[in-house]
């Protein structure tokens, strides 16, 4: 067990599976030489050298493409994506091509990509750059998603992501990277589709997804100063979606709040709302809340990013006046 | 090129300068290309052709469904890069990929069912006429948003690099791809690694209804690019297979010596519109006719003949397709309607679609 940054975690994790499968190669834009924008593949070109961790022009369709021509000819990729929202400029291949590529030809191509990507907001990068985009990957079908909250489900998801055969997109966050966390020794593999309970409670859930993970737990804590027990649920993988954790959850608070980084239409929570509406329906206590990015683009000021996201203030004080 | 908005000859396209074919080149009988492998091309095309002829019967038959859209005097192309890959070789094409298909040996009647949306389709009716793929066969797919598979063709290309073999992957796609980004962003990543990878432009003068030059800033959409990545300006007469051979040989011998990319301007016509929606009006008469009489089929047949082979050889060879292109059509108009169960198989690995537990 050593106390490790989230940005370290990633590193490790990719390392982790390179050191396994000497097929596995990565490539995006300034992760060799430069050790990546955000260093989180630091040392990895020392290691594995400069043809299995390729720097690439700033041509993301180009990117993608080769991960995917590689991977379906037998050579598993990570690709980087600097930013999450630069995967608008290479959608085609994300959501036409890799997403579909397997179902339309009846099964006859395997594609074992796996895009990492920095997304959400805190930076005050403003909106070409902060962007939680989950949701754009979660409704195509073919994609799978994951958005780890802490630096041991970096490495294990990471070796979940690369070991499934399906193109998974994997979301950092770019405001945890900073953030540290124990990291167990030895080989760490964890499993897409499985959520998990991060605080126990009784009267009422809350789910939250990477960023809001920590924040979730800190509005917790305050709700229980106030005598509310609350269960956090980090939510990991969008796609599969663990649905059983947050319906057996519900099942025993009654009452399910959502805490979304991402704009307010067609985020995830949504689905997990409907999900619990038409399934746990008779569990509920009272209504489904989601707490959530307003509509917007992200603006950059500290104070309006601020204003933005779900705090840990907006999460204690919608849940204090929702169960009231 | 500058261009006169005002000018009504340009944007009506029925009255603009007909471009006509350059002559057949004669001194390509000369070629030194095997009687052997000749043969095969004649075949080859015939194959594409009947195929394709009947595709468009059975579009009129209403028994395809959707679009699609044909090579009709295209097939020397497919033909003559078919007949230059090796067996482990990579395709990647655009919607219009059934010759494609074919050229790499995919399977008559499996390609047809295909076409009519039945179970023994080869993609089991889920990929439709511009989807069709054949990977034990080096087809690995034909990509219906243009400009994405010179992308994913590299990455075959990469990964025969890094295993070491002595594959190359080819991407088909047409005039109208060069201005889409893919196409740049493709052409650079491919230079900037070496990697053996062949690009191909069947310029066939229109961009689905479009003339190219209206739309494109150098005359020749794709080799006039080339020097903007270090690689030679070539242009081959597309309605010639044995002038297509030629040039697809050196290229993937250029591949498989490890020195880089190749772009190929294949300047060729269709016989028909851009899919089965579109009778082609907007081109001038004068030229569609001249293009007809260029057809590439009735041409290689006349240079089999002054090359030596008997008329009767050629037309048991056209009798035997003509038998496979019959059983084909048979095997398809036999299948079935895919089963309910195919909706919900294969959108993953573990052959499922579920996302949730």
């Amino acid at each position: 067990m050593a106390e490790l940054s989230y940005r370290d975690a990633v590193a490790l994790g990719i390392a982790q599976e390179m050191r396994r499968d000497p097929r596995l190669v990565m490539l995006g834009e300034d992760i060799a030489g430069a050790g990546g924008v955000f260093k989180t593949t630091v040392g990895l070109l020392d290691e594995f050298g400069p043809m299995r961790v390729r720097d690439t022009p700033i041509s993301e369709q180009a990117i993608l493409g080769a991960a995917m021509g590689a991977a379906m000819t037998g050579i598993p990729v990570i690709a980087e994506i600097m930013f999450s929202d630069f995967l608008a400029v290479c959608w085609d291949i994300v959501a036409n091509e890799m997403a579909k590529s397997r179902y339309m030809t009846g099964g006859q191509v395997t594609i074992p990509v796996v895009i990492r990507t920095a997304n959400g907001a805190g930076s005050r990068f403003g909106a070409q750059h902060s962007q939680s985009v989950e949701n754009w990957c979660m409704m195509i079908p073919g994609l799978k998603v994951v958005a780890p909250s802490n630096p041991a489900d970096v490495v294990g998801l990471m070796a979940a992501a690369v070991r499934d055969p399906d193109p998974v997109v994997f979301f950092e966050h770019k405001s945890l990277f900073a953030t540290k966390g124990e990291v167990p020794a030895g080989e760490i593999v964890d499993e897409l589709g499985v959520a998990t309970t991060v605080r126990s409670g009784t009267d009422c859930t809350i789910a939250a997804l990477a960023l809001m993970v920590p924040r979730a737990l800190e509005a917790a804590d305050r709700l229980a100063e106030e005598g509310i027990s609350a269960e956090v649920i980090d939510v990991r993988s969008l796609v599969p979606l663990d649905t059983q954790t947050i319906l057996g959850s519900v099942s025993k608070t009654t009452r399910l709040f959502t805490v979304e980084e991402n704009p307010r239409l067609c985020g995830w929570g949504a689905e997990v709302a409907s999900i619990v509406a038409e399934e746990g329906f008779w569990d509920l206590d009272g209504p489904v809340v989601r707490i959530t990015t307003p509509h917007i683009p992200l603006p950059s000021a500290e104070a309006l990013e601020d204003l933005a996201l779900p705090s840990v203030e907006r999460i204690y004080e919608t849940i204090r006046k929702n169960l009231d | 090129m500058s261009t006169e908005i005002g000018d009504p000859g340009l944007h009506d396209y029925g009255l603009r300068t007909a471009r006509l074919p350059a002559p057949v080149d004669a001194s390509n009988a000369d070629l030194d290309i095997p009687l052997d492998v000749r043969l095969s091309m004649y075949e080859g095309q015939q194959v594409l052709r009947q195929f394709e002829k009947r595709a468009y019967d059975l579009f009129m038959e209403n028994l395809v469904k959707g679009t699609s859209h044909l090579s009709l005097g295209m097939e020397a192309i497919a033909t003559g890069f078919g007949q230059a890959m090796h067996p482990d070789d990579y395709s990647f094409a655009t919607y219009r990929g059934h010759a494609h298909t074919i050229a790499r040996g995919a399977p008559l009647g499996p390609v047809m069912a295909e076409l009519l949306g039945r179970e023994n389709g080869i993609l089991k009716g889920k990929g439709g006429s511009m989807h069709l793929t054949s990977v034990e066969h080096g087809m690995m797919g034909s990509y219906a948003i243009i400009g994405a598979h010179l992308c994913i063709a590299n990455g075959a290309a990469w990964s025969a690099q890094m295993r070491g073999t002595d594959q190359v992957a080819v991407a088909f796609f047409g005039d109208g791809t060069t201005n889409i980004g893919a196409f740049h962003e493709a052409l650079n990543f491919a230079a900037i690694w070496d990697l053996p990878v062949i690009f191909v432009c069947e310029n066939n003068l229109y961009m689905e209804y479009t003339p190219i030059d209206l739309v494109s800033a150098v005359p020749n959409p794709a080799a006039d690019r080339a020097a903007a990545y270090g690689l030679d300006r070539i242009v081959v007469d597309g309605n010639d297979a044995d002038a297509v051979y030629q040039v697809a040989t050196s290229v993937f011998e250029r591949a498989r010596r490890g020195e880089g990319p190749s772009l190929v301007e294949a300047i060729t016509y269709r016989h028909g519109g851009h899919s089965r929606a579109d009778p082609g009006k907007y081109r001038p008469a004068e030229e569609v006719e001249a293009w007809l009489e260029r057809d590439p089929i009735p041409m290689y047949h006349q240079r089999m003949l002054a090359l030596g082979i008997a008329e009767s050889e050629l037309s048991a060879i056209q009798q035997s397709v003509a038998e496979r292109v019959e059983k084909a059509t048979e095997f398809a108009k036999q299948g079935a309607a895919p089963s309910a169960e195919q909706l919900l198989v294969d959108v993953w690995s573990d052959g499922g679609a579920s996302w949730r537990n």
